[in-house]
């Protein structure tokens, strides 16, 4: 049994606003052998410059101390990479700091960017993250990812992550899906809304128009998730420029770039999946006392929590984030989200962590229309879309840069720029890449509040990191 | 000539002998498309690490025994007492007490059920088991935790009742020497060198 001290459970506070002023991203692609990892670095601190009318040594000029986020050293056989971007972007001689949360890197880097600004320790940070998966083939590429499973009790057992969530998959299939065929399209109908909307986006590596049927009839990696539930493994840089309130003004005065309130929370849970202890299910401000008290008696095998049908990392960095931020439903009070699916069944599991659906009812986020940008029932506007990236599914999942693309995706709606980056031809024909003729704007309309979750392997660790237009706030001084 | 390498440990010091790495040359990687331009170049990496079990080596080393151990808090201070984790965890989480060592064989073998699993048709490199691998987490009566392990007769359900067997012939003193059949196999069922221990 997990118990909680009320000291472990305070919730966090920043000591003073901090912001989103601008971010980047290069291409994403599956291997990219004509360019070194700091190449895509300035691609993206690049673009970051140019969506504020700045050069990037304008930028640079703010730049007090830098975050960067890179998983695995030995995908690309370089200790302390983030000295050789550091020097590359001539950052040199300012202080910087590597981070490393598996899957969740992204999001712990600009984690450590805001606790820097609101610290007051830095008025403007640079938060970088990136990985190259293509150093080598696929099968050691998978070998290295388990790696970050237990390297004595679990990574023998296969050499590959996927199988440590496939496990999960069947449990809350059995459990929560009850067998149902439907649940298990369900499931793969996530796949095919994210290779869908990848169609979209010039930075994604796997756009794909696919059915259902190709999802469920597509190769068996580790059962019951096949090669189309699975995310991509991906090459690319992404970078978000976090500041305080003074610098973020004068940074983007007479820009296009409103800048955002940021807040991080963050979550962990045992990267040993079958070592989960048992506890109460922390709540959050929209679940009541009661709610769960008939968990098993409706769902047989669903009592026991988290078990293998929740991260607790996730319902953790929600209960802290959402009491951060005054948000109460995350329904009501976000606009658009950006998911980690690292498979379509944690894409599912992580609506009930975050507290969109209650404990057992996912797939309903999916069923109702509710996640796409509009809604395939009722054709009016999904009540909160979310990876209209692509996601990890479908976009890209170059490690350390994945929660920093999902939140420069999340701020493109807030700043009501997603049509002009994403429909931008220039970037599809610089990238190589088609804009079919059906390419749809996905803005979502009068977006003022979203939110992004990075997540580790198994839910070793999670982040939530939220974004509010200033003038929208739900609670003040926070 | 090559040798394997090999480690032992004396007066407190590792002492490797043979070859713990391979060199192999760097080979360039040139653009089919582009006139053979050079794009870069292959960084071959063979190599061997020396990996401390520690406090969990009581575990791997009875596997080969036929003996599956766990650990329990049996601190008296600490709100959690009497709690036993499988996976063996060296300290309890909770106080960092050092767990007591017991063997858990025989609760295995009476309650080991599955708690849920998953059929495995791909694998990592340095994979060294057969495909498909049939995945299996294994739940006990009074154990907080749960093992994740495979199966090697037959085909995985949830709740099915499960027996350890183990690598006691040539074991390779990893999780691997672990593994479970349903309850009932016979002995001329378990694969090459796996007993019931």
């Amino acid at each position: 049994m997990i118990k909680f001290s009320d000291r472990q459970l305070k919730i966090p506070k920043l000591l003073r606003p901090v912001y989103l002023v601008t971010a980047g991203q290069s291409k994403f692609d599956r291997a990219m052998p004509n360019k070194r990892t700091e190449e895509l670095a300035v691609d993206a601190l690049t673009m970051a410059a140019k969506l504020i009318d700045k050069t990037p040594a304008e930028l640079k000029s703010y730049i007090h101390t830098a975050y960067y986020g890179h998983f695995a050293d030995h995908f690309g056989d370089q200790l302390l990479g983030e000295a050789v971007i550091h020097d590359r972007l001539g950052l040199d001689p300012l202080g910087n700091i590597g981070v490393k949360t598996g899957g969740a890197t992204g999001g712990s880097t600009i984690w450590e960017a805001v606790k820097a600004v609101a610290s007051g320790y830095s008025d403007c940070t640079l938060a970088m993250g990136w990985e190259r998966m293509d150093e080598v083939p696929t099968d050691e590429g998978n070998h290295l990812i388990s790696c970050a499973a237990d390297k004595d009790w679990e990574t023998p057992l296969g050499h590959i992550y996927t199988g440590y969530y496939a496990v999960m998959a069947q449990k809350y299939w059995q459990v929560f899906g009850k067998e149902e065929d439907s649940f298990r399209r369900t499931m793969a109908e996530i796949s095919v809304k994210h290779h869908g909307y990848a169609r979209f986006n010039p930075f994604a590596h796997a756009p794909m128009k696919i059915t259902v049927d190709d999802v469920v009839n597509s190769p068996v990696v580790a059962y019951p998730l096949r090669a189309l539930d699975c995310c991509l493994m991906s090459v690319g840089a992404a970078c978000a420029i976090i500041c305080d309130e003074a610098t973020a003004m004068e940074l983007t005065k007479n820009t296009k770039n409103k800048p955002l309130r940021v807040w991080v929370t963050a979550g962990s849970h045992t990267l040993r999946p079958a070592c989960r202890r048992d506890m109460d299910i922390p709540l959050l401000p929209n679940e009541t006392d009661d709610q769960y008290n008939d968990l098993g008696e409706k769902f047989p095998g669903g009592d026991r929590y988290p078990g293998f049908t929740g991260f607790l990392a996730a319902r953790m960095a929600a209960y802290y984030g959402y009491r951060m931020t005054g948000i109460v439903d995350p329904m009501e009070d976000l606009d658009v989200i950006e998911l980690h699916d690292a498979f379509t069944i944690s894409d599912m599991q992580t609506y009930e962590d975050i507290g969109l659906r209650p404990y057992g009812y996912g797939r309903d986020f999916v069923e109702s229309g509710d996640c796409y940008h509009t809604n395939p029932h009722t054709g009016k506007p999904g009540r909160l879309p979310s990876n209209l990236s692509g996601g990890l599914i479908g976009c890209m999942h170059a490690v350390g840069a994945t929660g920093i693309m999902q939140v420069f995706e999340i701020a493109t709606h807030l700043w009501n720029r997603w049509a002009e980056i994403h429909g931008d031809q220039k970037l599809w024909d610089e990238f190589g890449r088609e804009k079919p003729a059906d390419w749809t704007d996905l803005q979502v309309k009068d977006a003022h509040r979203a939110l992004a979750i990075s997540h580790a392997g198994v839910g070793s660790h999670v982040t939530t990191t939220i974004l509010m237009d200033p003038d929208h706030l739900l609670k003040k001084d926070v | 000539m090559s040798i394997f390498g090999t480690v032992t440990v004396k007066n407190g010091k590792y002492r490797p002998r043979g070859d713990f790495h391979h060199i192999t040359p760097n080979v360039p990687i040139r653009d089919r498309d582009n006139d053979w331009h050079l794009l870069g170049v292959t960084n071959p990496r063979d190599m061997t690490y020396i990996h401390s079990y520690g406090g969990e080596a009581i575990f791997f080393e009875n596997l080969a025994k036929g003996k599956i151990h766990a650990t329990r808090c049996d601190n008296p201070d600490c709100e959690f007492k009497g709690t036993v984790y499988l996976p063996f965890r060296i300290h309890c989480p909770d106080c960092l007490a050092r767990n007591t060592v017991i063997d858990l064989t025989d609760i295995c073998k009476k309650t080991a059920k599955v708690h849920t699993f998953m059929v495995c048709e791909r694998s990592g490199a340095f994979n060294t088991l057969e495909k498909p691998i049939r995945f299996i987490n294994v739940e006990f009566e009074g154990v907080s935790t749960i093992l994740m392990s495979y199966l090697s007769v037959g085909e995985p359900k949830i709740g099915m009742r499960l027996i350890p067997i183990f690598r006691t012939l040539d074991p390779t003193y990893t999780i691997t020497d672990l593994s479970w059949v349903p309850e009932g196999t016979p002995e001329e069922a378990l694969p090459k060198g796996f007993t019931f221990g």
